[in-house]
C-alpha cells in the first residue's frame, strides 16, 4: 500500500500536467475556446426543446432544464468513456519509451473530461434560474450522483481501456453502445411514458439513467431517496465496475505494450 | 560487501511475433473457434544476470538483433521481463529516446513542464531550473513556438536539455552522443562528461567499439538474446573484435 501512495505521489505532477494537457488542448487554436463548452449543451438543448416539445405539445417552461441535466450528464459519461477508451493507444509514444504508471492515461482522460463537464454546469445553473428552477437544500444532495457518476465512469473506461488495447474494434462497437444508452437515458423524452409500461426494465438496468434521475430530483429541488433503487442500483454498477476495472488493468498492463 | 547499482537476476523476454496481426474482435472469435490462433514464440533476452556496481561504466556490445535495446529498455522499466526481475539502486534517467512525451501542439515551455512531469521530477524543481533548461537548449526566442514547427535537431536539444537536468545516478546511453550540430553535440559530450566524472554508472550501448572502448571499464556481450561474454573492457572487447572478423 505504501509503495502506490510513494508512487502516486511522484507521479502527481505528471497527473496534473495529463489532465491540464487535454483541457488546454481540446479547444486550442478554436476562437472561442472553452467557451464552447457552455456553447455546445446550450445549442443541443435548444434544438431537442424545439423538436421535441413541438411533438410532444409539451407546455412545461422547465423542459430545457429536464434535457439539459440528462443530456449533460449523457455526454460527461461518454466523452469520459472514449477518452479514457483511446488513451492507451494516443499515448502509445510515451508507454514504449519512459516507465509510467499507465493507469494515469484512463484516470487523466476521465478526469479533464470531468472538469469540462463541471464547467459546463454553469449553463444549467443560468437556464435553470432563467426558467424559474430555484436551488432549495435538496440541489446540496446533487454530490451524491455526480460522485457516483465520476466512479462509473472511470470504471468502464477502465474496462475499455484495458479491452480496447487488444480489441480495436471495440472503439466502434463502443459507439453503438453509447447510443443505446443515450436512447435508454429518457434524455429527451417523459421517462414516465416508460416506466408505466412492460418495458420498465430497459430503464431499470441502465445506472446512468438511475444518476439522471437522481440529479433531476435534486435539481428540481425534491427528495431523490424516496425510491432507493434508482440509488442504489447506479451506485453498485459503480463499485462493481471500478473494482473489475481496476483489477483486469492490472492484470494486463503489462501486456499493453506488446499490442500497441 | 560490494555496492550495486543494478542487478539483473535472471531475466527472460518472450514476445509473441503472431504471423498476422488479431486486433479485431470478429478475427479473434473466428480463429479461437477454429483453433487457429498461433504465436511464434521469439525469445529476445534468455536467462540474462550481470551485476554492475556503483561507478561502473557498462558498454554493451552485440549485432543487431541481438536484444541490447530490450535489455536496456528492461532495466529503465519500460518493459516488465517475462521472466526474473531487475533491482536498481538509485535514480535512472534513460537517454534512450529524447523528447518521448512531447506534444506537438504544445510550445517549447508546456513541454519542458509536460516532458518534465513524465520523467518524474516535481513541479518546484523545474519551477527553479527552468531558465537553466532554456539556457542550455539555446532555443530562448522559439520557447513559445509549438514544438511541431521545431526542427528535430532543436527537438532533441530541449529532450536533452530536459533530461539531463538532474545529476542522475544511474544513466543509460543509447547512441544518443550525437544530438544536434556540432556545437551542441560538442556541449552534450561536455556535460555527459561531466556525469562520469561525478561517479556516475553508466549503461552504454554503441556500436563503435572504439567508443565503448574509451568510456567504458566493463562490458557484455549479447548475442541473439544470450550473454556470452562479461567481464573488464580489454578482454571483452578483444572477443568482440574476434567475433566481428
Amino acid at each position: 500500500m505504501n509503495k502506490y501512495i510513494e508512487n502516486y505521489k511522484r507521479y502527481r505532477f505528471l497527473l496534473r500536467e495529463l489532465v491540464k494537457k487535454g483541457i488546454k488542448l481540446k479547444y486550442r487554436r478554436s476562437y472561442l475556446g472553452i467557451i464552447w463548452t457552455l456553447l455546445e449543451p446550450l445549442l443541443t438543448m435548444a434544438v431537442l426543446t424545439l423538436v421535441f416539445s413541438a411533438m410532444y405539445g409539451n407546455k412545461n417552461r422547465a423542459f430545457p432544464v429536464y434535457i439539459l441535466t440528462g443530456r449533460l450528464f449523457y455526454s460527461a459519461f461518454a466523452q469520459g468513456t472514449r477518452f479514457a477508451m483511446k488513451s492507451i493507444r494516443a499515448n502509445a509514444g510515451m508507454i514504449k519509451k519512459v516507465y509510467v504508471p499507465k493507469y494515469l492515461y484512463p484516470l487523466s482522460s476521465v478526469i479533464f473530461n470531468y472538469i469540462i463537464f463541471l464547467i459546463s454546469l454553469i449553463v444549467l445553473v443560468a437556464v435553470s434560474i432563467i426558467l424559474g428552477v430555484y436551488p432549495s437544500l435538496w440541489t446540496l444532495t446533487a454530490v451524491i450522483p455526480l460522485t457516483i457518476l465520476f466512479m462509473l465512469t472511470l470504471g468502464i473506461g477502465m474496462i475499455l481501456s484495458t479491452f480496447s488495447v487488444f480489441f480495436r474494434d471495440l472503439e466502434y462497437l463502443w459507439e453503438v453502445g453509447l447510443m443505446l444508452i443515450m436512447y435508454t437515458c429518457a434524455i429527451f423524452y417523459d421517462a414516465s411514458m416508460l416506466t408505466k409500461t412492460k418495458t420498465d426494465w430497459i430503464l431499470k438496468i441502465n445506472p446512468l439513467y438511475g444518476l439522471i434521475k437522481c440529479f433531476r430530483d435534486s435539481v428540481y429541488g425534491s427528495s431523490m431517496f424516496e425510491e432507493p433503487y434508482w440509488l442504489l442500483m447506479p451506485l453498485i454498477a459503480s463499485i462493481v465496475s471500478l473494482i473489475l476495472g481496476f483489477l483486469l488493468f492490472k492484470k494486463n498492463q503489462d501486456k499493453f505494450i506488446l499490442h500497441i | 560487501m560490494p555496492n550495486y547499482a543494478i542487478e539483473v537476476k535472471d531475466i527472460s523476454m518472450k514476445f509473441n511475433l503472431s504471423q498476422e496481426k488479431l486486433d479485431s474482435l470478429k478475427e479473434y472469435m473466428i480463429k479461437f473457434i477454429k483453433r487457429q490462433i498461433k504465436y511464434n514464440e521469439f525469445w529476445a533476452l534468455k536467462n540474462i544476470s550481470f551485476k554492475v556496481e556503483k561507478g561502473d561504466r557498462l558498454g554493451i556490445l552485440g549485432l543487431n538483433g541481438a536484444g541490447k535495446s530490450t535489455l536496456l529498455k528492461v532495466i529503465a522499466g519500460v518493459f516488465k521481463p517475462t521472466e526474473g526481475s531487475v533491482i536498481r539502486h538509485g535514480r535512472i534517467v534513460p537517454l534512450l529516446e529524447l523528447g518521448a512525451g512531447f506534444d506537438p501542439q504544445y510550445t517549447g515551455k508546456e513541454n519542458i513542464y509536460l516532458y518534465s512531469s513524465v520523467l518524474g521530477y516535481s513541479k518546484q524543481f523545474v519551477n527553479e531550473k527552468y531558465d537553466e533548461i532554456v539556457e542550455f537548449s539555446e532555443l530562448k526566442e522559439f520557447i513559445d513556438v509549438p514544438l511541431k514547427n521545431y526542427s528535430s535537431g532543436m527537438r532533441s536539444r530541449l529532450g536533452f536539455s530536459i533530461a539531463t537536468l538532474v545529476e542522475p545516478e544511474i544513466l543509460i546511453l543509447d547512441e544518443v552522443l550525437s544530438v544536434g550540430d556540432a556545437k551542441f553535440r560538442k556541449k552534450s559530450e561536455n556535460k555527459i562528461m561531466s556525469m562520469f566524472d561525478s561517479g556516475v554508472t553508466v549503461l552504454f550501448v554503441s556500436h563503435s567499439i572504439e567508443q565503448v572502448k574509451r568510456l567504458c571499464n566493463k562490458a557484455i556481450i549479447l548475442d541473439h538474446g544470450k550473454l556470452i561474454a562479461q567481464g573488464n573492457i580489454d578482454e571483452v572487447a578483444a572477443q568482440y573484435e574476434e567475433m566481428t572478423k
